[in-house]
């Protein structure tokens, strides 16, 4: 048995793998990125990876192989699942043959994402089991331990890890052996069929199945049940892992208690979780997203009429939003048994500098910038309203590009631009959306677009990759997780396809070329729907160009720091520099600044 | 034996190959380790922070709380001044003085000054190694190696727990081949400028 140092999501990728997976799908989200990759890696060659063009393409792929009985995993983030509900809802009525595990990351926060929507309740919602991983090393057990519950009982089943879980590492004991699995069968059958007779016998299954299968779930080895006393300290998750820290800090001062860690949230453990509770006076429940536990305890004391009381969110005791931290556990913790609460942090000298503002921007060189920009000054005299989507590009919503007036989900902001042009119809309506993003879920609002006769500007912003989650290939790219070339989707040849009439293509580099395309796209609405595709790869696919130099004596106007937000111009003794190791050599300083005081140099060129 | 590191710096640094050079060595020692990161959105320049711990014993949370690093290694001088509130008292500091300068502060058009920074830090901590990760990155000839750079530092700092010789076979192991004569070349010049400074 090898160890190896493993991040969480590794570690739920090489435990599909001993399970014997055969299809692994998904589409790139943080935190859930890695898992697919490490399967690809790894792969012996029997495995078919794919990124899929959205979550709802991904999962139908592994719905389709788990009914021919083979193992398959999809993987995804947490509003990922809101893009696929429809196939999930539907193919939990179905089941499956094989075991099929449905891999969503959540993110308490959010660090980075939409929303801090629970999949543990989605579990309740769509009536499918729910494991609930509290370390890389327990993911990798769990995540085999999955497999056999989905396939012992014929549904799909939902893996919820968190952030700190999915990007935590830990030496991870891998098994030696992978299951062997049987060849793939697809015996023809009505239950593949769904229709509404068939989804009420399945629905009165379902019903009877969760309660066996909570029962089986009690004595699960990842469901904890320790101490005694009549308190008792309910956890989740990461959660587990902070609860125990408080408890070894506040250590011989902890009253006798009992305490319960559930790794299966749904169906809810409701044996185990009686045991716990028997001769409890209260509980808390320390857990991070929807009181989920907290409900299920209330409801089941309710139920049974037990004396306790469930503390929790709705106490005030555990924060309703956000992450939880060892210092907020232990500040719970000691409230809960009217402990006092340890010193908190360290006092530190009161005249610290101001520390400047840090969040994420758009990179030196990064096409976006120039995108926005040619838009920006395009459009300087014209009423305009810039839609934003999601990926990299969101990042032109901060000064001084200020350039996403809106942004909601994948592929909203082709949609959302036309909502606002049917009440707004003298303003110019722009949409942008990165490549990967437009096959994920912008076509279809294209296509709504075209029919619906909204004209509207979509801009794409294609940079050759998926930036944002870790550059990921996608259609346009033409490579695949298999390590085959692939046909490229041209994305041009689609928006024409769908009757867009006009489509250009630009490099949004060629500032000035960039902005006449914009102007012909925007006069080009009076006929239709127009499309610019902004073509320059992400400076992560790139090769570097020049570098770049400040002529200190020609330097006046600083438009370059004030219109460009460039992490690699800096302010120094009132003119620009020009940091080279962040430079990438994009040019649009130098095609901006007025009075001719920006050079490129060669690479490397003495100075 | 409990030892708790914090790395904290700007996304692009590699902060995350730092915690992982320094976990490696760790478990390859036969000790327990945990580590957390950030990946995603920050990385686009924002703060980021990694999280290391060792101890011969499991290790509960990944996430320290508060007031219980024992070492802070800097990758940037407000990055780590932001992160201070994670050393424990008598915690040691090894901070590279080469400022990234943040857009906000461009636009503000307001001066962030390093050295004030370092100054700070130094009232707050009295063992602390200031490492100008500049010189060392320009001998080597890439901007990359200060990651390692530092981590060598704090090594010879005697602030890891580990030795520069754990150190650098756990980078052995984790490097593309190509990587490795300039990372180790990288780690060695990190610890004689942290020995100069003692």
């Amino acid at each position: 048995m090898a160890t190896e140092f493993l991040m969480g999501n590794e570690a739920i990728g090489l435990g599909a793998l001993a399970a014997g997976v055969r299809v692994v799908t998904g589409y790139p989200g943080t935190p859930s990125s890695e898992i697919l990759p490490t399967v690809s890696q790894r792969n012996p060659g029997n495995i078919h990876v794919e990124w899929s063009v959205n979550e709802k393409v991904a999962l139908e792929v592994a719905a389709g192989a788990a009914m021919a009985g083979a193992r398959s995993m999809v993987t995804m983030k947490q509003v990922g699942l809101n893009v696929a509900a429809d196939p999930l809802m539907s193919l939990a009525y179905l089941g499956v043959k094989g075991g099929m595990v449905v891999v969503v990351a959540d993110d308490p926060g959010p660090i980075s994402s939409q929303t801090e929507q629970d999949t543990r309740t989605f579990g309740l919602f769509s009536k499918l089991p729910v494991f609930d991983p509290a370390s890389p090393e327990e993911a990798y057990e769990m995540v085999i331990d999955a497999f056999e519950l989905s396939e012992r009982h014929g549904t799909p089943v939902l893996f919820r890890p968190t952030t700190r879980v999915c990007h935590g590492n830990a030496p991870v004991a891998l098994r030696d052996t992978v299951r062997p699995a049987a060849p793939p069968r697809f015996v023809k059958d009505p239950r593949w069929v769904i229709f509404p007779r068939l989804s009420y016998e399945n629905h009165i299954k379902i019903e009877q199945r969760l309660p066996v299968i909570a029962e089986e779930l009690s004595g699960y080895r990842f469901n904890l049940l320790s101490g005694g006393g009549r308190l008792g300290i309910v956890t989740q998750g990461i959660s587990t892992g902070y609860v125990g820290e408080a408890l070894a800090i506040l250590g011989a001062a902890v009253p006798e208690h009992k305490l319960l860690r559930v790794a299966t949230p749904h169906p809810f453990p409701k044996r185990l979780a009686l045991d716990f509770l028997d001769g409890l006076e209260r509980v808390l429940v320390v857990e991070e997203l929807d009181p989920y536990l907290e409900r299920e305890l209330q409801r089941l004391a309710g139920e049974r009429r037990l004396p306790v009381t469930v503390l929790g969110k709705a106490s005030g005791h555990i924060q309703v939003a956000g992450e939880n931290t060892v210092a907020a556990a232990t500040q719970a913790i000691c409230g809960f048994f009217g402990l006092p609460a340890p010193a908190s942090a360290v006092a530190l000298p009161a005249d610290a500098p101001q520390l400047p503002a840090r969040p994420p921007v758009l990179c030196a060189g990064c096409s976006h910038r120039s995108s926005f920009i040619a838009v920006k000054r395009a459009m300087r005299k014209r009423r305009a309203i810039f839609s934003g989507d999601i990926g990299c590009y969101t990042l032109g919503n901060a000064d001084p590009l200020n350039m996403v007036d809106t942004c909601l989900c994948m592929g909203a902001g082709i949609t959302m631009a036309q909502g606002l042009r049917a009440v707004l119809p003298d303003t110019v309506h722009f949409a942008f959306i990165g490549d990967s993003t437009f096959f994920h879920s912008g076509i279809t609002g294209v296509i709504n677009a075209v029919y619906n006769r909204t004209p509207i500007v979509v801009v794409v912003l294609d940079n050759s990759t998926t930036a944002m989650t870790g550059l990921q290939p996608h259609p346009g790219t033409g490579d695949t997780m298999m390590g085959e070339i692939s046909q490229r989707v041209d994305i041009a040849t689609v928006l024409r396809g769908c009757g867009v009439q006009h489509v250009e293509k630009c490099d949004p580099l060629k500032l000035d070329d960039a902005m006449a395309a914009v102007t012909r796209a925007a006069e080009a609405t009076a006929n239709g729907v127009a499309a610019l595709i902004f073509e320059s790869p992400c400076i992560h696919v790139a090769p570097q160009g020049s570098e770049y130099v400040v002529d200190a004596e020609k330097c006046e106007c600083k438009e370059c720091i004030i219109k460009l937000g460039c992490p690699a111009i800096l302010s120094v003794e009132g003119k620009a520099w020009i940091d080279n190791s962040l430079c990438w050599g994009c040019d649009l300083c130098a095609e901006i600044c007025r009075f001719d005081a920006i050079q490129a140099l060669p690479r490397g060129a003495k100075r | 034996m409990r030892s708790n590191l914090v790395i904290a710096g700007v996304g692009g640094q590699g902060t995350v190959l730092a915690a992982r050079l320094v976990a490696r060595a760790a478990m390859e020692a036969g000790l327990s380790v945990r580590t957390s990161e950030t990946i995603g959105m920050a990385q686009r320049g924002g703060s980021v922070v990694s999280h290391v711990r060792i101890a011969d014993a499991p290790i509960a949370s990944p996430l320290m709380p508060p007031g219980t690093a024992d070492t802070l290694l800097g990758f940037e001088p407000g990055e780590a001044v932001r992160c201070l509130p994670f050393l424990k008292p008598g915690g040691a500091i090894v901070v590279n003085s080469r400022t990234v300068a943040p857009v906000t502060a461009a636009l503000a058009q307001t001066e962030y000054s390093g050295p004030a920074m370092i100054d700070y830090l130094r009232k707050c901590c009295d063992r602390i190694v200031v490492i100008d990760g500049d010189a060392i990155c320009a001998d080597i000839g890439s901007p990359k190696v200060i990651n390692v750079a530092l981590i060598g530092a704090a090594a010879a700092a005697g602030a890891l727990g580990l030795t520069i010789e754990q150190i650098e076979n756990a980078l052995r192991k984790s490097l593309r081949p190509k990587l490795v004569d300039m990372n180790v070349k990288a780690l060695h010049a990190g610890a004689r400028a942290a020995g100069e400074k003692q």
